[in-house]
């Protein structure tokens, strides 16, 4: 009897610790799909720009700071590594986009041609898509921080060597109170 | 969000086990009345296996198909699906099917079992009043539905009691009109009138009951995505907004009717029509989420 009672109280155990194992490894999971979702709009803005920049030349032959600008700051973008570097090449090239569509307001030439208006919609979205991509990735990047830091799944967390992943930061709380952008 | 999904998945199923008591009671009731009551049970239970398995499978269909919606596809309208394809990633879930309704009157609802299959729909009305950023709070709305599984009950919801309202409708019918042909084999006597009694007045009550539970489930589901909304677009102000155009629009959506106002972000159905009734309102009053929204 007692031995029956102890092969239950194993078994539940081991399904226990299989369920908590499995679902670290679902969250984990999540934060890295969360993370190639930024890369993917990432990526996409990078081939948005050079387009942007050479419509945008025609017009503004005064303004060629601001162009370089951008197009220096993709670079960088492009080059950085790391979660950390990463986020603030990331916010360097919003800016300089910012100050990009700020100048194109003294342009209505510019401002009224069809290119560009596509194009803007085209630039807005995909800066939704990233801020978007961005949340959602920390917001993941919460759960599984909670869960390896919790009762129970710590225990297990240790054991397998789950280590915490590291949030994709924001420049300012400015940014974080209105993620959106609107270059209108 | 989990506990969201849990209960909606749970609320489906006690729908259904609900559904089928009331069909089975009602079935039993109709059979007693025409001689048979096993048969009017069995009847009962396989209308109510076919009502649910419908309702999960093609309840989606049937409720974009009822609502006159056409698919559309990306190159139609570029900015909703922007909009759209910009939710899927702060929500985490796959792309829906897009789908317009052609009415002036500004409204959207979301339907389908699952994030995988999952459809959203808005009139054209609404697309052309709304800005980019309060098409987005709409959006986020209705997506919000999708990732809590409010789709798969409000779904379910929408399709069986619509169900239990055509069965006993039929049955009304049968005893109005269908006695003059005196083919029935009745239960004699004063057994045969009680039991027609019990029948009638099921047949009446079991459209309300499942009318209350429609609005039982729904009140509560709008706030809650609003709520949701926000969380995605961080934004209050874009759904607030696009939600004081939609109320201050007094067209009327024809497409829509009893058996589906409840799925609409704002209920299509005017107080001032004739068939509006303050008492079975399916939605909050909108300057109450209005106000809530502001509040964030």
């Amino acid at each position: 009897m007692a031995g029956i009672v102890l092969l239950v109280i194993i078994v539940a155990v081991v399904l226990i610790i299989v369920g908590l194992y499995n679902a670290l490894v679902r969250l984990k999971k999540r934060c890295d799909n969360g993370w190639a979702q930024i890369d993917v709009q990432l990526k996409r803005r990078y081939d948005l720009i050079p387009n942007l920049v050479e419509t945008a030349k025609g017009y503004l032959k005064h303004e060629r700071e601001v162009l370089e600008n951008v197009t220096k700051a993709r670079q960088q973008a492009i080059d950085a590594s790391g979660v950390k570097d990463q986020a603030k090449a990331e916010n360097l090239l919003t800016s300089t986009l910012r100050s990009l569509f700020a100048v194109v307001e003294n342009y209505p030439d510019l401002k009224a041609s069809q290119n560009l208006l596509a194009m803007r919609e085209d630039l807005v979205s995909t800066e939704n898509r990233i801020s978007f991509a961005r949340q959602h990735y920390n917001d993941c990047v919460m759960d599984y921080n909670t869960k390896i830091a919790t009762v129970p799944s710590n225990i297990l967390a240790g054991m397998f060597a789950f280590k915490p992943v590291e949030f994709f930061e924001l420049e300012d709380m400015g940014q974080r109170e209105a993620p959106k952008v609107s270059f209108a | 969000m989990y506990n969201e999904i849990a209960a909606n998945k749970r609320n489906s199923w006690i729908l259904v086990v609900l559904v089928t008591a009331v069909l089975v009671t009602l079935g039993y009731f109709m059979g007693a009345y025409w001689g048979n009551r096993y048969g009017g049970i069995f009847l009962a239970v396989i209308v109510a296996i076919v009502a649910s398995l419908f309702a999960y499978y093609s309840g989606d269909k049937a409720i974009l198909t009822m609502s006159r919606a056409r698919r559309i596809e990306k190159e139609d309208y570029p900015q909703l699906f922007d909009v759209i394809e910009e939710l899927t990633i702060a929500a985490g879930v796959p792309m829906p099917a897009v789908y317009v309704i052609d009415d002036t009157a500004p409204n959207a609802f979301a339907t389908g079992r699952d994030p995988q299959h999952a459809s959203v729909a808005i009139t054209t009305g609404l697309m052309e009043k709304l800005s980019r950023d309060e098409l987005q709070g709409v959006m986020a709305h209705e997506m919000s539905h999708v990732g809590n599984r409010d789709i798969l009950f409000a779904t379910m919801v929408g399709v069986m009691v619509g169900s239990i309202v055509l069965v006993s409708d039929f049955f009304l019918r049968g005893v109005f009109w269908g006695r003059s042909g005196g083919r029935r084999k009745s239960v004699g006597g004063a057994g045969g009138a009680v039991f027609l009694l019990i029948a009638l007045v099921f047949a009446i009550v079991a459209p309300l009951f499942a009318k209350l539970l429609q609005l039982a489930v729904s009140r509560e589901r709008e706030y809650l995505a609003d709520a949701s909304a926000v969380q995605l677009t961080r934004y209050p102000e874009g759904l607030a907004a696009a939600l004081e155009k939609i109320a201050g629009d007094k067209e009327v959506l024809e497409v829509a009717n009893r058996a589906t106002q409840h799925l609409y972000i704002v209920n299509p159905i005017k107080p001032f029509e004739k068939r509006g009734s303050s008492l079975f309102s399916t939605h909050p009053p909108i300057e109450e989420r209005i106000a809530r929204l502001r509040a964030m």
